[in-house]
């Protein structure tokens, strides 16, 4: 740098404070927009935590504590709830990662119109109402459904209606189109020549998915995990319909703070610990990821 | 970050401080009001399918005002957003417990009674009651109970409905698997409570774990919790046994039978000999209404013998209103499920609010399902 | 890329790829084929009476679900236009731009709308507009899909952007004269699956969304009304409106897909 003239060096940072500039405009009205609809009212609620809880719901800004962050760190229930909601994310994320990359595989390999009809076809039952695709569930996986007289014809199962495979077939159904999406996004820009290039060079076509295909794929993995993962966590309506309501999850705990028991503290710190949680397994996720792929 | 942290700290604030102003100016502009009188549109905040769609017609002909109606399916989800007065609703339709809250937290105003002359048309048993102790705020709408539905398949027509089909493992026939619980911490403590001979308000800690003892004993005897479908779910044969409200049961049942099958061959609903959770609908007039004297109308227009026994035809809940009987199909009227006899009353309680300890029901129903 | 070499090792995999792709979409409409049947049962039940137009009658005579229909086309159709723009904008400063002024804290900030429980941001909203003393209308409820579908749309086109060449855009702005020009013709069309992606996820979650609208509503969207509906056990009508809205959204696919062949 040194050997650069002063007036390079100049002329450097003033592009380089120009293309900062076009940066933060291109940024800015989203920026702006979620600093006013998300980040203040994010505020307004992390300030709720340390509040009472007040017969109606909405707290009274008086008596601050901090029972509700106490509840957080000592309560053995909301430990156990957390723990087992984290397990049914990871195996719903994985499900729909095996079925979803073949998936996208195939979908980003057609043609280029019938890849968008596919990808369309893709989505449209999801314009239909979930509560009532779920019900649908209901019907499938009943007594008398379609699926449980295969499985009876098969010998294989009976009824899952209310059982935790139920609830697996209901999470996995509602969202694999955002496994599908971010992979398809991320296999359709792949750079054939490489795989083809990588496929001269190992001899077997698996070992060319796994070090070329997947890592260049690696954004899409991330991205649909991300996308599957959290709502997962926070899935409350699925395993209620599908599995009976029989055990709490945390997303049904965070539900019943601020529609049953009125306890919207507890409800909020709840909320901002799963939020810290993801938020630090998301980087993390980033980070490691980054090294090892 | 810390201007932004102060600024949202400014808002937090300025909501909390705005919440109850407007109040006392509401109640002279309500006290004004003549019998029949309107000052604009109804607004009306409602559970969903509550109202016979031509009751609200025949309102808006009669006193020339559109009834712009919105929906909410719990009290929970209701209350904040009266209290954040987003919206200018002028009536409401809030249950029991939840007039006693509105009330106390001057979400309310307290009503016009001489805008209301059929007020007299109702049956003393619904005056009083504990929630609005001095009939100040609110005006029963309709009432209910929560009991059991179940199949004959498994009981005789006339069985005397009890909670041992639920809680006693030895209960011949076994229906163990068949079984569908409300889906509501205050509903299902409830009955364990009740079967175990409390409150079903308790506020005693070791009552409520012996519940919370009792529900897990025989959770396995479960197949689902639900608040929603349960009725359906009997009537199509996926459980035999199911704890809920009476005119859910009652609409499925009538929904299921035509002309050559009648569903109350096959399923009966039983309010149970141990005592069981009633429920009352109420009238109220939030303090966000812009048209007071519309609403007090309304409330005299639904409390009209033939109008009262319009809403009940329509949703197979009891009316309280007593002048209403003759409009009633005699079916339902004659039903002692719907219109319970004296004695069966008596063993009926209706759910309060129990203040802070709402929150150890919550916990207690958590546990349940841990 | 279907003329890749064929050996039978490929032609064997593709076939298990499509067999797949038939069983993933057999899952996807499974439970659609039993709410269209449904739509046309006699009975309210799951259990197969008779033929009937009953619920679609009844769908068109109730004012309510219609209304309701209606605002739930509106707030999906604004909240996915806007938030696709907003999102992809985003998307392109992240990861097409080294550093600007708050880079990272925009980059964190973008995330927490995917994090937050749904019932949280629910609450918080309703708090946030009433205490702006804003009235609770079909706006706030655009407002409020939007600031939850920026941030997905936005990760949708981040993982397109991500591992495509800059190289191809710094060829195509020597090319061309303007910086627009040459995201018009060579950006745009390259991140296009990616902001269709995210165009529909936005769709697809504002059509979906409950808890949220339910807190910040002035009237009522389809999703709310379905569920104080469901609440009351009468759900032929909804499987009705849903054939409906599913019939409509094929045509307008299969239509516009025919459009542009034309082209």
């Amino acid at each position: 740098m040194t050997t650069d003239g002063p007036v390079t060096a100049e002329l450097e940072a003033d592009a380089e404070r120009a293309e900062s500039r076009r940066g933060l405009f291109l940024a800015l009205p989203s920026y702006i927009y979620l600093l006013f609809l998300f980040a203040l009212p994010l505020l307004i609620i992390g300030v709720y935590s340390f509040a009472s809880r007040s017969r109606t719901g909405m707290p009274k800004l008086e008596a601050w504590n901090l029972d509700s962050i106490t509840k957080l760190f000592t309560d053995d229930l909301i430990r156990s709830i957390f723990a087992r909601s984290l397990i049914v994310a990871i195996l719903t994320t994985a499900f729909c990662l095996l079925v979803g990359y073949p998936f996208a595989y195939y979908i980003a390999t057609r043609s280029e119109k019938t890849r968008n009809i596919l990808l369309v076809f893709v989505m449209i039952p999801f314009w239909t109402n979930f509560l009532v695709r779920t019900y649908a569930w209901r019907v499938l996986l009943g007594e008398d459904g379609l699926i449980t007289e295969l499985g009876r014809f098969l010998n294989l199962w009976d009824s899952m209606l209310f059982t935790l495979p139920a609830v697996y077939i209901g999470l996995v159904y509602g969202y694999l189109p955002f496994m599908v999406l971010p992979l398809y996004a991320a296999i359709e820009r792949l750079d054939w020549s490489l795989v083809e290039a990588a496929r001269d060079l190992y001899a077997s076509g698996w070992v060319a998915f796994r070090r070329v295909t997947l890592p260049l794929t690696k954004q899409g993995i991330i991205a649909g995990s991300i996308l599957v993962f959290i709502p997962s966590l926070g899935a409350y309506v699925t395993p209620d319909i599908l599995g009976g309501a029989k055990t709490t999850l945390i997303g049904n705990y965070v539900v019943n703070q601020f529609l049953t028991a009125r306890n919207w503290p507890l409800g909020s710190s709840v909320s901002m610990a799963i939020m810290v949680v993801m938020l630090i397994a998301t980087i993390w996720y980033f980070r490691s990821g980054a090294k090892t792929l | 970050m810390r201007r932004i942290l102060v600024i949202a700290l400014a808002f937090a604030l300025l909501g909390a401080a705005c919440g109850g102003d407007g109040n006392s100016e509401l109640v002279d502009l309500a006290a004004a009001c003549e019998v029949g009188d309107v000052d604009g549109d109804l607004d009306l905040y409602n559970w969903s399918e509550y109202i016979d769609p031509d009751l609200v017609t025949a309102f808006e002909a009669d006193f020339g005002v559109t009834v712009n109606e919105s929906f909410y399916d719990s009290n929970e989800a209701m209350l904040p957003q009266i209290e954040s007065g987003g919206n200018d609703y002028d009536l409401v339709v809030p249950s029991d417990y939840t007039v006693t809250i509105m009330s106390e937290e001057g979400l309310i105003i307290a009503l016009n009674k001489d805008a209301i002359p059929n007020l007299s048309n109702l049956d003393p048993a619904f005056t009083g009651l504990p929630y609005d102790e001095n009939d100040e705020y609110s005006v029963p709408y309709q009432w209910g109970t929560s009991g059991i539905g179940y199949s004959y398949d498994v009981v005789p027509e006339d069985w005397e409905a009890s909670w041992e089909i639920i809680f006693d493992p030895g209960f011949a026939p076994d229906v163990s698997g068949r079984i569908s619980l409300l889906n509501d911490p205050r509903e299902t403590m409830g009955i364990a409570l009740k079967y175990l001979g409390y409150s079903i308000n308790t506020t005693d800690q070791a009552e409520l774990d012996e519940a919370v003892e009792l529900l897990k004993g025989i959770k396995d005897r479960v197949k689902l919790f639900d608040s929603d479908q349960f009725e359906d779910l009997l009537v199509s044969g996926e459980t035999t046994v199911a704890h809920g409200w009476s005119g859910d049961f009652f609409a499925a049942f009538d929904e299921a039978s035509d002309d050559t099958y009648d569903a109350y061959e096959d399923f009966g609903y039983g309010i149970p000999k141990e005592g069981a959770v009633a429920w009352v609908d109420t009238m109220a007039i939030p303090i966000t209404a812009d048209a007071p004297c519309t609403a007090h109308t309304f409330i005299n227009f639904l409390l009209d013998p033939e109008n009262g026994a319009a809403l009940t035809n329509f949703n197979f809940y009891a009316s309280p209103n007593a002048a209403s009987e003759p409009f009633v199909d005699p079916e339902i009227l004659e039903d002692e499920t719907i219109y319970p006899p004296d004695e069966v009353f008596e063993r009926l309680e209706f759910l309060a609010d129990t203040g802070d300890f709402e929150t150890n029901y919550s916990d207690a129903f958590n546990e349940v399902k841990s | 890329m279907t003329t890749r070499d064929g050996s039978a090792l490929t032609r064997r995999l593709d076939r298990i790829l499509k067999g797949h792709a038939w069983f993933v979409y057999l899952f996807f409409y499974l439970p659609i084929l039993v709410l269209i049947v449904f739509s046309f049962n006699e009975s309210r039940f799951f259990t197969w009476e008779a033929l009937s137009l009953r619920w679609y009658r009844q769908m068109f005579a109730n004012d309510n679900l219609m209304a309701a229909l209606w605002a739930s086309l509106q707030v999906a159709a604004v909240s996915t236009v806007i938030s696709t723009a907003l999102g992809t904008a985003a998307a392109l400063a992240l990861e097409r731009y080294k550093r600007f002024l708050g880079k990272r804290t925009f980059d964190a900030l973008l995330y927490l709308p995917v994090i937050i429980p749904d019932v949280t941001m629910a609450a918080m909203l309703l708090v946030f507009f009433t205490s702006l003393g804003r009235q609770l209308s079909i706006t706030t409820i655009v407002l409020s899909h939007i600031a939850f579908n920026i941030s997905f749309v936005s990760i949708v086109v981040r993982a397109r952007l991500a591992n495509l060449d800059p190289a191809l855009e710094e060829a195509a702005a020597d090319l061309y004269a303007g910086r627009w020009q040459a995201f018009r013709k060579i950006t745009l069309p390259l991140i296009m699956p990616g902001v269709l992606g995210g165009a529909l996820l936005a769709l697809t979650l504002s059509l979906d969304d409950v808890v949220i609208t339910q807190f910040v509503k002035g009237p009522d969207t389809l999703p709310t009304f379905v569920f104080g509906l469901i609440k009351r056990g009468v759900t032929p009508e909804i499987n009705a409106v849903s054939t409906l809205m599913l019939t409509a959204s094929v045509v307008l696919v299969l239509g516009s897909l025919a459009l542009q062949r034309r082209n």
